[in-house]
């Protein structure tokens, strides 16, 4: 049987996290349709349909899915779940608000950000934040998964040309209202598929002193991270946090600055093909994941480093 | 308004956990024990809910073996009113337990469940939705912010793009973030005192629900280490490693 991919998208465009999730549905089973569900969400529905992994899209139109709210997508999702094996859809919070919901309803016991694609009932999924591996195998006839993004490539996103279907949209869910949603605008890369991430902790002592992060930032093209102590002391939002119950990011380069690498901390970033850490506590637990390491008062390491990167000649982007 | 809070006990947070040599498990043997720290926020939250007078009674709940008792008692030294332990050995999935919930919601019919966003031994960040789903519940996950108003809640979420503020009305689950509030430690007069609050104890078999695992764990295993790396003495040198060795930059 076929494995039904649940989209994330903003009714125009796919969230990029999508493809990861399309890669990893793909390794469970060739057959993967897409299910689109929004409001106005056709460009979506197309941008799915391109994807080459997909083989089939099923658009669901209905204005009380523009925000997404999982008590209205979760009974779509089950009236088409007998023609599926497999649910997927990213560990983010996207997913992980979502999916536990149409697990119970099929009385499955839901596997949570896997890893790695074993066989179809196998799969491998971190647990204490990251500190084992747990291989484990669903007893489940249908299984609800969901995928660490950053664990599966990003799939191709052109190339495919699978036919869109509509299917019926479901009842309204009337006791849970959206209000609003503060997204906060950058220009900067994505911190969860950013190249670069500069990450500042509790060593930054407040939010002003963040500019010299971003300093850095703009320079190396990078995304912002941040540790939960600096997120709590309100020195930055809460979508810039890396760890345990914050983002997992695994990119080329992590520069931890005044972060001291608590393991919550390191469950978000320790998968990062190059780490630097940058902190004036020679005996802080960051430095042991760290590649390279500068004991120093980070208010004097981080405006030289500014300046050395001025010096290059030229910086990758 | 009644609330009732899931707690559960779990490695505490500051241990380095270690791997069972035969691949079976991880070790929890002579380890210390704590509540999950989000389900503390879930118990402080309700205890504030309760102390503004907009809530009556506040239930502390937790499933597991005998000693998961301790993070009940911990409860009602913070401030809830009375405990309910429900007993099951080994390894209960997060379906179980929603099961397991959902018994114990018909039963005390409370207004709002309260818990942890996610366990910090599993990491599923499971049951608050999937209870939710088994009765039918709006669910407010990953909270931030919690205002109750006349017969309804307004949720302030933690979303990957930033803040998500949602309405649901009562009965409705909330699972909790760490940044909800600032959980209080218990005072040795109130641990005192909540020895004497009672906590009712039901085995799981009597709950007529299926707790059986349906999912194996075939191993569990260390990552693989990273390598150690090495220290620099400059900035300078730092730039140079980046951009010469390590050509990220």
């Amino acid at each position: 049987m076929a494995v039904l991919l649940i989209v994330e998208h903003n009714n125009k465009e796919l969230k990029a996290f999508t493809l990861n999730a399309a890669t990893a549905a793909s390794q469970i089973d060739g057959e993967v349709h897409a299910l689109v569900i929004g409001n106005n969400c056709t460009d979506a529905a197309k941008a799915a349909s391109e994807l080459p992994v997909v083989k089939k899209v099923i658009q669901v139109e209905a204005a009380h899915y523009e925000n997404f709210i999982a008590e209205n997508f979760a009974p779509v999702i089950l009236k088409l779940a007998e023609n599926y094996s497999h649910i997927v859809c990213s560990a983010n919070t996207f997913g992980k608000n979502l999916m536990p919901r149409i697990a119970a309803k099929l009385d499955t016991s839901q596997i949570s950000d896997i890893i790695k694609v074993v066989s179809k009932d196998t799969f491998i999924r971190p647990i204490y934040a990251g500190n084992a591996f747990a291989t484990v195998k669903s007893n489940d006839a249908k299984k609800c998964v969901t995928i660490r993004p950053t664990s599966f490539d990003p799939c191709d996103n052109s190339g495919g040309s699978a036919p869109i279907e509509n299917a019926d949209a479901g009842d309204e869910f009337t006791t849970t209202k959206f209000i609003k949603r503060e997204e906060i605008k950058s220009d900067r890369p994505e911190l969860g598929t950013a190249r670069i991430v500069v990450s500042g902790g509790r060593g930054m002592q407040n939010g002003d002193n963040f500019k010299l992060i971003t300093a850095v930032a703009d320079k190396l093209n990078a995304a912002i991270g941040a540790s939960r102590a600096a997120v709590d002391a309100g020195y930055i939002s809460n979508d810039h946090q890396v760890g345990q119950t914050g983002k997992v990011v695994v990119p080329d380069l992590y520069i931890a600055v005044g972060i001291s690498g608590a393991i919550q901390h390191l469950a978000g970033m320790k998968e990062s093909k190059v780490i630097v850490a940058i902190n004036k506590d020679g005996e802080a637990p960051i430095f042991s994941v760290a590649d390279y390491g500068l004991e120093a008062d980070l208010f004097e390491a981080l405006p030289q480093f500014l300046e050395e990167l001025n010096k290059l000649n030229t910086i990758q982007k | 308004m009644k609330i009732l809070v899931a707690v559960k006990r779990v490695i505490d947070y500051n241990v380095q956990i270690r791997v069972k040599e035969d691949g079976s498990g991880i070790v929890t043997e002579n380890v210390k024990m704590s509540t999950n720290p989000p389900d503390d926020n879930a118990i402080e939250e309700a205890v504030k809910i309760k102390e503004a007078g907009k809530a009556t009674e506040v239930i502390a709940i937790t499933v597991g073996e005998e000693k998961s008792q301790e993070t009940v008692r911990k409860a009602l030294a913070v401030g809830a009113d009375r405990g309910i332990h429900v007993k099951a050995d080994g390894i209960i999935e997060p379906l179980a337990v929603s099961k397991i919930l959902q018994k114990i919601v018909e039963k005390e019919k409370p207004d709002l469940v309260f818990m942890g966003k996610q366990a910090i031994d599993d990491d599923c960040n499971q049951t608050g939705q999937m209870l939710s789903a088994l009765l039918d519940w709006p669910q407010a996950t990953f909270a931030s912010k919690i205002d109750v108003k006349d017969g309804k809640l307004e949720v302030t979420r933690e979303i990957d793009e930033g803040l998500e503020t949602i309405e649901v009305n009562t009965p409705a689950i909330v699972t909790c973030d760490l940044r909800l509030n600032e959980p209080r430690y218990a005072s040795l007069p109130n641990i005192m005192k909540a020895k004497k609050k009672p906590i009712e104890q039901i085995n799981a078999s009597d709950l007529g629900v299926d707790i059986s695992s349906k999912i194996q764990q075939i191993k569990v295993e260390e990552p693989p280490k990273r390598q150690a790396g090495i220290k620099v003495s400059s900035v300078a040198e730092l730039v140079q490693k980046l951009k010469n060795e390590a050509k990220v930059i």
